[in-house]
């Protein structure tokens, strides 16, 4: 007997704004009204008004499946739902907002996750996302807004979409919408304008959008190019220039570790490199650290499987001499380190475990991740 | 703080009082990257919303066969007609800048600003007519697709195979007060026939460009921004790569990297060599080989004069917003000299705002 024939995954296309306001939302609803109109069997699985007039009258004509009710602590929260979308089945679903994070309780933490559900039944997804909520841009953002973005998405999951769709308008314009109080409330417009919406800020968002995307289409094209590669020769040895490239990020309990993964997954992305994680002690295991220390380094490991690097825990009486052995071992090009300062007396001794690694790694190249500081920090949340 | 938001239309007398108040319109720019994309909607819906908030709006220039949507917005909006005539086999249309000069709106909307008006015309080009009405203080809403910018055209090249007749120049692209890239991927588009993947694959190509030229246009009004408020360089919306050059640095291979990289980043790549006094001539002689390395592969080389090269390294590399520090160090011996309170060492304590990738040393390797 044959199994029977896998539903065809839906497709995935993002709309991509660099910040609240840019017309993500009326574009999404607007093309779901054009498929709507070519006889497309198309739902609204969730929106945000945001009470913004314009937006809601784009809904009009599209069936909406009625959002899913959820108490947390004695609140009523409406969300996605997912279940009811599945067994509705329509062609394509309109789903706002992917990097939000459902009410504690729901069945899936992130709802990327609901949507991946959405799209392994078959159901296209047409989503929006701001650019501020990439994972690998985070400290980036905090350091040149001052705002600490909460709701982050993984990188890959938005490497996946089929199609991504830059939604721009001036900085000019989006203030001006600000100040006509479009997008927000007068009170909460005001803020922002002061904090968050300020020119530069925006700006710099929204360079970075566009380098994003222009990104995403180079590694799209990139992947077509090399998708046939039956009988070709593996690069030769010694040619840099066709050697893949593979990073290694040095975990330890400090919290500067996840800036280092973070930026070590943004380059690695971008150097089509491998990414490793690696952590080193003396049993290979995290028995022997302190509770806190423990708690620490899981959860940098954790954090850095999220974003689909590669972790181990390796044995090594030297820390330093573990990393480089682990990076001769597994081909590693370029080894990601923080900026140490020497703890102890036996690190005064015998240097820095950065110093000791580049004497150690004799053919390595080694990185050490600029800190991410601000002298000022902004007030609101995720925009 | 304001204590109170201004009303719509103290926000728009002081949009025109800025403008007026320079003397000069504002030139705003819709680009794409294909016909088809949605440019001309776009520039005739901004026209709209202008108008409806009592801007003083008119069409200066118009293609001729637009869709049901465009029309129905051009029905809305004043024109001012082109100039049309015909040339043996070619049919022109040339914005006629005298009536709209005469009619003096505060906005103009001008489509296809790559046109070369036929000869005998006011201006050789269509983007010269609009300067003329930027430089009388009208405002300019336009649209362009990246074919047709001048300096692109290896790149266009490249791509299509092909080189655009007729072309705008970057700088005058740059000079733009706003510009929006309007973006839509090649499936989108209403194309009248069915394209292959080749042809998808030259859109998508294309798209990228235009994403990477707009996203330039923003980096220079970042600055422009930053420094007209006086606030201090900020890092890292744009990547930019340093690479330092000794005579006896592993220089090729950081050179090769860092190019490659910026490729990879579409970024700039800058090398630094700190002038040491008395070289030898071996020395100098390699010095000169990877200055001209450097050149070669498109770095932008700079030669600097200072005793305290550590010092005189990272001032210019933040004063270049520089991301990512490529140093070189050499092993040997003489590690605890070369790691503790030599210049290496202190550089990498200092330049904590920027990557520093430290390459071995060619005898190391």
């Amino acid at each position: 007997m044959t199994p029977p024939p896998a539903r065809k995954r839906g497709r995935f296309k993002i709309f991509l704004g660099y910040a609240a306001g840019v017309g993500k939302t009326y574009q999404m609803l607007d093309e779901g009204q054009v498929l709507h109109r070519k006889g497309v069997d198309v739902v609204v699985g969730y929106f945000e008004p945001h009470g913004r007039k314009d937006t809601i009258s784009r809904t009009e004509g599209l069936e909406v499946v009625p959002r899913r009710k959820l108490e947390y602590r004695g609140t009523i929260f409406e969300d996605l739902d997912t279940d009811a979308i599945v067994r509705r089945q329509p062609e394509v679903c309109l789903v706002d907002e992917l990097a939000h994070t459902n009410v504690p309780g729901s069945e899936r933490v992130k709802r990327w996750q609901d949507v991946h559900v959405l799209l392994d039944a078959g159901i296209s997804v047409l989503t929006s996302l701001n650019i501020q909520h990439l994972e690998s841009l985070n400290d980036l953002i905090w350091q040149m807004t001052g705002v600490r973005v909460r709701e982050t998405i993984p990188d890959w999951v938005v490497d996946q979409a089929d199609e991504i769709v830059v939604v721009d308008v001036t900085p000019r314009a989006l203030r001006h919408r600000l100040e006509r109080g479009v997008i927000y409330s007068r009170e909460k417009a005001d803020k922002a304008l002061e904090n968050f919406f300020t020119e530069q800020n925006l700006s710099a968002l929204r360079e970075i959008a566009m380098r994003h995307a222009a990104h995403e289409i180079e590694e799209k094209l990139s992947a077509e190019e090399s998708a046939p590669a039956d009988g070709a020769l593996p690069p030769a040895p010694g040619d840099a220039s066709r050697r893949k490239e593979c990073i290694l990020i040095c975990v330890d309990e400090r919290p500067v570790t996840i800036v280092l993964i973070r930026r070590g997954r943004r380059v690695a992305d971008y150097l089509r490199a491998e990414c490793l994680a690696v952590y080193v002690s003396p049993d290979a295991s995290l028995a022997r650290l302190s509770p806190e220390d423990r708690e620490a380094v899981e959860r940098h490991l954790g954090f850095a499987r999220n974003l689909r690097i590669h972790t181990e825990v390796v044995p090594g009486d030297d820390v330093a001499a573990g990393i480089v052995q682990f990076a001769r071992d597994h081909g590693v090009t370029q080894i990601f380190m923080g900026r140490s300062v020497s703890r102890n007396w036996k690190e005064r001794l015998q240097g820095s475990r950065l110093q000791r690694v580049v004497r150690l790694a004799r053919d390595t190249e080694i990185t050490i991740v600029a800190e991410r500081r601000r002298g000022r920090s902004g007030s609101m949340g995720s925009a | 703080m304001p204590d109170q938001r201004p009303t719509p239309e103290e926000i728009l007398r002081r949009v025109e009082a800025e403008e007026q108040q320079a003397g000069r319109g504002r030139l705003k720019i819709f680009l794409g990257y294909a016909s088809r994309v949605g440019k001309s909607f776009r520039m005739l819906d901004e026209g709209r919303r202008r108008k409806q908030r009592g801007q003083d709006v008119v069409v200066g220039l118009i293609q001729s066969n637009v869709g049901a949507e465009v029309q129905c917005l051009l029905d809305t909006l004043e024109v001012i007609p082109g100039l049309q005539g015909r040339s043996g086999e070619k049919e022109w249309l040339v914005l006629d800048v005298v009536a709209i000069l005469k009619r003096h709106p505060h906005v103009c909307l001008v489509d296809e600003l790559a046109q070369d008006n036929p000869p005998g015309s006011r201006n050789p080009q269509r983007w010269q007519d609009v300067k003329e009405l930027l430089d009388s203080g009208i405002t300019v809403v336009t649209a362009i697709n990246v074919q047709h910018i001048a300096e692109l055209q290896d790149a266009i090249e490249k791509i299509t195979g092909k080189r655009a007749k007729q072309a705008v120049p970057q700088a005058f692209i740059r000079s733009a007060d706003e510009i929006v890239i309007v973006d839509a991927p090649p499936e989108d588009l209403q194309l009248r026939e069915p394209v292959s993947a080749g042809d998808t694959r030259r859109l998508s190509e294309l798209r990228e460009l235009a994403l990477l030229l707009a996203a330039e246009v923003v980096d220079e009004q970042l600055h422009n921004c930053l420094q007209l408020q006086g606030v201090e360089l900020f890092l890292g919306s744009q990547e930019r790569i340093l690479v330092c050059i000794t005579p006896r640095s592993n220089a090729k291979r950081m050179l090769e990297s860092g190019r490659r990289n910026a490729d990879r980043f579409h970024c700039g790549f800058l090398a630094v060599y700190v002038r040491q006094a008395a070289l030898d001539p071996a020395d100098a002689q390699l010095l000169e080989k990877h200055l001209g390395l450097a050149r070669e592969l498109g770095a932008e080389v700079h030669v600097l004069e200072a005793a305290d090269s550590a010092q005189a390294i990272l001032d210019f590399a933040r004063a270049q917003a520089v991301t990512q520090l490529f140093v070189g160090h050499s092993l040997g011996n003489r590690w605890r000299e070369v790691l503790f309170g030599n210049p290496l060492d202190r550089m990498i304590r200092a330049a904590d705002t920027m990557d520093v990738r430290i390459f071995p040393h060619p005898s190391s390797s």
